[in-house]
């Protein structure tokens, strides 16, 4: 795990977003992560990323759910308890249905869910280092990430300039632990962290 | 980016007064934030109370059998199998509001799809406990499961509708609960980044999974979404056809009829929005919420509730068509008789169905009537207490006279245990609802963000000088978007 330098740009507005994230990929700024309160639709296209997988995930979850059950139910009912109601088919397909159905909904939500927060390193008990606490309330925070090639004060103006109305350096962790915040993995607190500009 | 955020000014704001994305996240996570009402504690005790008799109702079963039933032939779903069919039915409306909904994109079901979805799984796990412990010998039940067993192996039925059911319900309940908490993560984030008490952020730490906000995270969410969503709508028509197949497949004059898939499902999105409107009208009012469930969403579900009500009497006229048509004489007797007679033992059910759900649910027809909060109450109940009386009347009157007149049963009424089991449903479903207004935000604070600069009140008033503009300069800006 290693600790990185990051200059953090807090936006109180969605709106100049877009073109922030526009002009620091110009730049060649290294943009870490954009940290929203809610989804910004087109923001993910504008920083570049590629369209997540994970629905092909579902549908490849749900094929398995599907093939599994109707060869079970197939495998009980015909080879290993085939049992005679009344001479109706042993291979009852039509009566399968519903929980070949069922069988298939469940193993995609449930595939689905469990990859969703693989990808996102989501569990309780994971801790994960906030660049700002607002950014889960009413704050949009572009975070750069600080390489050989770029000093901060420079960074730092360039997102003043962007129209950031907060924008400081932080030391942060950029991968999850478990655990306590300890002292170098603390919780992002106004004033502790060096402010190079308001 | 104008033409995305462009809503007519015909629709009224779904965010009423002037908001901001913080003052949002203030009114929602405030009442969570500060200590339980008096109004809270006694209607948790209450719940609690009544959860209580439940389970010493059921302890009283599960001890001395289903005799502490009135149960008996032919009687042999009476109360319990209703309650199952009734609180299933309950569950439906909060898939609908956040599943179909969505699909549909209808604005107004970020005000309520929460606290719909809380519904839906308290409801399902009150529907779940009726066959269980109609089970009798309940310690057995995991023989409802295909697994290899030492017994044969003896494997369930596949062909059967009740097995059917083990599927549908629990896949249901297990895919409602992923949705719903799925969508609170990001909700959770936003009330532990502003806890200040040790306890608060410990808790809330452990239930947010650690969610930071970021915008790939928000992509998969928005993914999952949309693909929770499309699975949870053939799914919820899927789990009411299954229930109404527990009787559509038998061969019981009254049950054995093709119209019951479709008649159940709009039984339960019908009842399902009464109990929707119950909650949400006590909820708005106690957790100060008014300006995020208004008038106008208590409106819409109005009109769904008119809309699936009249399904329904469509439903019970064609029935009886069908009943006189098909000309058989079992199942005409059935309807005729059993039912429509109301000097029959059960006639009175049949008509006070009638009454509750297809003749009561026209006033809604009137827009004053929409929008008045006290008649919505009050149609909420009478229209829960309609569709329980219509599973009633479904399981009673077809099987109280079987084709055996001499086995015909002497009027059925419930013991106090049956009534107690029901009572204690009613506490386990208040008592996690009341747990989840308390611990959870009742409205997907991360959903109203985001559409608060589309529906919200003092947005759509900016939206009004736009459309003041004319077409040729709406245009020339697009097209200068486009460069």
């Amino acid at each position: 795990m290693a600790v990185k330098k990051f200059v953090v740009g807090c936006f109180d507005d969605e709106g100049p977003l877009f073109d922030a994230v526009k002009k620091v990929r110009k730049s060649g700024y290294k943009l870490h992560d954009v940290y929203t309160p809610f989804p910004i639709h087109g923001l993910d296209k504008a920083m570049g990323l590629r369209d997540t997988s994970l629905h092909t995930a579902g549908f490849l979850y749900a094929i398995f759910g599907t093939t599994s059950m109707l060869s079970f139910m197939t495998w009980v009912f015909t080879a290993d308890f085939p049992l005679n109601v009344g001479g109706k088919p042993h291979f009852a397909l039509p009566a399968w249905i519903p929980i070949t159905f069922e069988f298939t909904v469940l193993c995609s939500c449930v595939g689905m869910v469990i990859t969703f927060m693989y990808l996102c390193q989501l569990a309780p008990f994971v801790k994960k280092h906030h660049f700002h606490l607002r950014a889960t309330d009413d704050k949009f925070v572009m975070v750069i990430e600080l390489t050989s090639k770029t000093n901060e004060s420079e960074v730092s103006s360039f997102l003043t300039g962007l129209g950031a109305t907060e924008v400081n350096v932080q030391n942060a962790e950029t991968g999850w632990w478990l655990g306590r915040y300890d002292k170098e993995q603390k919780l992002f607190v106004e004033g502790q962290s060096e402010t190079v500009s308001a | 980016m104008a033409l995305l955020r462009y809503e007519s000014q015909v629709r009224p704001p779904l965010v009423e007064n002037d908001k901001n994305y913080h003052q949002v996240t203030e009114d929602i996570v405030r009442p969570i934030e500060a200590n339980p009402t008096r109004l809270w504690w006694i209607g948790f005790l209450i719940s609690v109370g009544l959860l209580l008799f439940g389970v010493y109702s059921i302890y009283r079963e599960v001890t001395y059998g289903v005799g502490q039933w009135n149960l008996n032939k032919t009687i042999g779903w009476g109360w319990d199998i209703t309650n199952f069919v009734w609180w299933v039915g309950i569950g439906h409306a909060g898939t609908l509001i956040s599943a179909i909904l969505l699909l549909f994109r209808q604005g107004w079901r970020t005000g309520v799809n929460r606290a719909a979805e809380a519904m839906t799984i308290f409801a399902v796990m009150c529907a779940g406990q009726f066959p269980i412990w109609h089970m009798g010998r309940v310690w057995m039940a995991f023989f409802v499961l295909p697994y290899a067993n030492t017994r044969g192996p003896l494997w369930v039925n596949f062909n059967s509708p009740l097995l059917w059911d083990v599927f549908a319900i629990s896949t249901y309940f297990t895919v409602s609960l992923l949705f719903w908490y799925s969508g609170l993560i990001p909700d959770l984030a936003t009330v532990r980044d502003r806890a200040r008490l040790k306890w608060r952020k410990f808790m809330y730490g452990l239930l947010s999974f650690g969610w930071t906000g970021s915008t790939k995270h928000w992509q998969r969410h928005e993914s999952l979404s949309l693909v929770l969503a499309g699975m949870s709508t053939p799914l919820v028509l899927s789990v009411h056809t299954v229930v109404s197949f527990d009787f559509a497949t038998s061969v019981i004059p009254g049950w054995h009829t093709t119209i019951f898939p479709p008649y159940f499902v709009a039984g339960a999105i019908f009842s399902g929005f009464a109990m929707v409107q119950t909650l949400l009208l006590i909820s708005r009012k106690v957790l100060n919420l008014e300006e995020y469930i208004t008038i106008e969403h208590i409106e819409v579900m109005n009109k769904v509730i008119v809309l699936t009500g009249s399904i329904v009497g469509v439903a019970y006229l064609t029935e009886l068509f069908i009943s006189w048509y098909g000309q058989n004489p079992n199942e005409g007797w059935a309807f005729a008789q059993n039912r429509l007679n109301l000097f029959s033992p059960y006639g009175w059910s049949y008509w006070l169905m009638m009454g509750c759900n297809v003749i009561s649910p026209q006033i809604f027809w009137f827009r004053k009537l929409r929008r008045n909060l006290v008649v919505t109450f009050f149609m909420s109940v009478i229209v829960n207490i309609g569709m329980w009386f219509e599973r009633f009347v479904i399981i009673v009157t077809s099987i109280y006279r079987d084709y055996l007149p001499s086995s015909w049963s002497t009027y059925y009424a419930p013991t106090i245990w049956e009534i107690g089991f029901y009572l204690g449903t009613f506490g386990l479903f208040f008592t996690c609802y009341f747990l989840f207004s308390k611990f959870f935000p009742v409205i997907a604070v991360a959903e109203i963000k985001h559409i608060l600069k589309k529906s919200g009140e003092s947005y759509k008033k900016n939206m009004y000088h736009i459309e003041k503009e004319s077409t040729e300069h709406f245009y020339n800006e697009v097209h200068h978007d486009h460069h």
